[in-house]
């Protein structure tokens, strides 16, 4: 169980949320997208008052039936604003 | 042949560059949509705005939409260029230029270079006000 370790950056309004940019987070072998932001929403509930969010894995967008694998860098990406 | 220029600076933004990236002898006109930060937002007074980015993959995504770019419409080159950190009322957070034979292609691509910049790039814009500060978008 939660045998897997992987990396999660925080950005914008996300890492003000979870007062940290950056954390070491484990979950169990051939997790997913899914089971990750559920995790992360029992670790950080106020990652709910977000509008909505997107994961990247490796700095592409990943969708919620992505398989992670150990040392994957995730990013959770709140609503972007450039431009 | 380089056919695209991408970059995320904390310097100020440079038209005259973004220009000489993508001129040639070869095209007709060159297309640019320049971004300048508004005084207010819904009748509130701006004071300044403050831009960050996930950088790595802002620039991966700004190079994905550039060469989309360069796929969808009839254009030369394009140059996608994006300011990080405190900006004040007048500055420049973005830069699009495209260079074409003829200018409907140029005007094309500056359109769907903003509009997908806009939607997919890991930038994050807070605007800060005189009673405080919004992370722009992020709630409903």
């Amino acid at each position: 169980m939660f045998s897997m370790k992987l990396k999660i950056l925080f950005f914008g309004i996300a890492a003000e949320l979870v007062n940290a940019s950056e954390i070491e987070f484990s979950l169990s072998e051939k997790a997913t997208v899914k089971e990750c932001k559920m995790e992360l929403q029992k670790l950080f509930p106020k990652l709910q008052n977000l509008n909505s969010y997107a994961i990247a894995v490796n700095e592409s967008y990943a969708t919620d039936d992505v398989l992670l694998k150990p040392g994957d860098v995730l990013a959770v990406i709140p609503p972007v604003s450039g431009g | 042949m380089q056919r695209t220029s991408i970059k995320i600076t904390t310097e100020k933004l440079d038209l005259q560059a973004c220009y000489d990236l993508v001129f040639d002898e070869t095209c007709g006109g060159i297309s640019a949509f320049i971004g300048t930060v508004r005084n207010d937002t819904s009748g509130k007074k701006v004071t300044q705005l403050e831009f960050s980015t996930y950088k790595p993959m802002a620039i991966k995504e700004m190079q994905q939409i550039a060469e989309e770019a360069l796929t969808k419409f009839d254009i030369h080159k394009i140059a996608i260029h994006h300011a990080e950190g405190l900006l004040q009322i007048g500055d420049i957070p973005v830069i699009i230029t495209a260079s074409a034979k003829h200018r409907k292609a140029a005007f094309l691509a500056c359109e769907f270079a903003i509009d997908s910049l806009k939607k997919t790039v890991p930038i994050w814009k807070k605007e800060f006000f005189e009673d405080g500060e919004v992370w722009v978008n992020a709630h409903p």
